[in-house]
């Protein structure tokens, strides 16, 4: 199931390749540089949804005290810094040819700067409780923090600044760009979706797998 | 005891303790003064520069002050053995939250009056008229700070390398309220009526609400075991 589920992330990440080089237009202005789009955003997005995971499953954790859902919340972390951590360092490469920068203090890049070191900061109180139990408690209560800090970051950021393109997929209105731009893109969040999915999968079977050697 | 009074107990404890020691608010002071010493040294002596980073620089302070203060809020029964004797407390355990937030906020406040005055005495500032909206704006801001704090303080007090997760854990999620906060501050002390600052005011109430609720909610969950 969890190998098959590889599988399909594989070939979908494949796919997306394909896609955003082959069928995926040239753009006018940027030209090439542009593509890293078809990876960016998807791992934006995808770290978005693992952040929501971890709500979640923490928020269950708390309710249930079911440890399969502190290991979902644990893995989701791991997976969504990790994503978001590529998602910054991909808009950087393409920042710097396109804005003539690596980093500026812009309201979005901000705000995804903030959710990596908050989720960062919950990964390192992880690292630092030997004791399951309490790692878990603790961690579920920082998740579900963070996860309500959210939108107060969203919005102060806005207000304190405000370089980014207005965001292209999710926006009132809908999609309005070419379709052309569009199937290369959903094909790779596609992918990114599967392969978060695949990696907080094999987390979680790792996580099991050290809590029953502990026991 | 009714909800009310168990807090309020938690919260004398606290302050006979301090009353008498005076460990924390003694050496916060001496911090806080240390640190004008510090911010003089690296910002320099330009006028003009400072009075333009004075907000931040002021709640630069604050924060600072703020993560030694609220850090240490269960450390008193950690240090003395008292860890059990505070969960032992009956009913409702978020009633020893906010009698904690309650000290917590006491503490900073006193001490960020201080830094205050401070600032007022060696930078020339000129609060002015902007003093009641600035302290409508510093206690907002405290409370979101102490909100959170308090209940971090909780977690960490009983993990390894505690120094260094708190702020570490405090910082990322104290970002909107530092943004509003140095805005407004900044906004009022260029003489803007309190009005113009409207949406950061509105912004820290929604923070401190949202703090508040989450961490009598959550309380319970962290003082477990």
């Amino acid at each position: 199931m969890v190998r098959a589920l590889g599988w399909l992330a594989a070939a979908s990440l494949a796919a997306g390749l394909v896609m955003a080089f082959g069928v995926a237009p040239r753009e006018v202005t940027q030209g090439n540089v542009q593509r890293i789009m078809y990876v960016h955003v998807p791992l934006i997005l995808a770290s978005y949804l693992a952040f929501v995971v971890l709500a979640v499953a923490s928020l269950v954790y708390l309710v249930r005290r079911d440890e399969g859902a502190d290991r979902v919340a644990h893995a989701s972390g791991e997976v969504g810094v990790m994503f978001v951590g590529l998602g910054i360092a991909t808009g950087s490469i393409w920042g710097k040819p396109t804005w003539g920068t690596w980093w500026t203090w812009d309201a979005r890049l901000t705000s995804v700067a903030i959710l990596f070191v908050m989720y960062l900061g919950y990964l390192l109180l992880r690292g630092t409780i030997e004791d399951r139990e309490r790692a878990a408690r603790y961690c579920a209560v920082v998740g579900i923090v963070a996860a309500l800090d959210i939108p107060l970051v969203h919005f102060s950021v806005y207000w304190w600044r405000t370089l980014h393109q207005p965001p292209s997929l999710m926006k009132p209105g809908g999609f309005t760009g070419s379709t052309s731009i569009l199937w290369p893109l959903l094909i790779n969040l596609l992918a990114f979706v599967l392969l978060y999915t695949y990696f907080v999968a094999r987390r979680v079977s790792l996580l099991r797998a050290e809590a029953e050697a502990a026991a | 005891m009714s909800y009310a009074r168990r807090a309020l107990a938690v919260a004398w404890k606290d302050f006979a303790v301090e009353r008498r020691s005076k460990e924390t608010l003694n050496a916060l002071v001496f911090f806080s003064l240390l640190l004008l010493f510090v911010f003089q040294f690296t910002l320099g002596g330009d006028r003009e520069r400072l009075a333009a980073v004075l907000p931040g620089v002021l709640w630069l302070g604050f924060v600072l002050s703020a993560l030694l203060a609220l850090g240490r809020t269960f450390l008193v029964e950690r240090e003395h053995d008292c860890w059990e004797g505070l969960l032992l407390a009956p009913g409702d355990k978020s009633a020893i939250y906010l009698g904690k937030l309650a000290g917590n906020l006491a503490l900073m406040l006193v001490v960020e009056a201080l830094v205050l005055g401070l600032f007022v005495v060696f930078f020339d500032i000129d609060l002015g008229r902007a003093l009641p909206g600035l302290l409508v704006v510093v206690l907002l801001g405290t409370l979101g700070l102490a909100a959170v704090g308090t209940l971090f303080a909780a977690m960490t007090a009983n993990v390894r390398a505690r120094e260094l997760l708190f702020p570490v854990l405090l910082l990322p999620v104290q970002v909107p309220v530092l943004l509003a906060t140095v805005k407004a501050t900044e906004a009022l002390l260029l003489g803007e009526p309190l009005g113009a600052v409207a949406h950061w005011v509105k912004l820290l109430v929604a923070a401190d609400v949202i703090y508040v609720v989450v961490s009598l909610l959550t309380f319970d969950v962290v003082l477990e075991g």
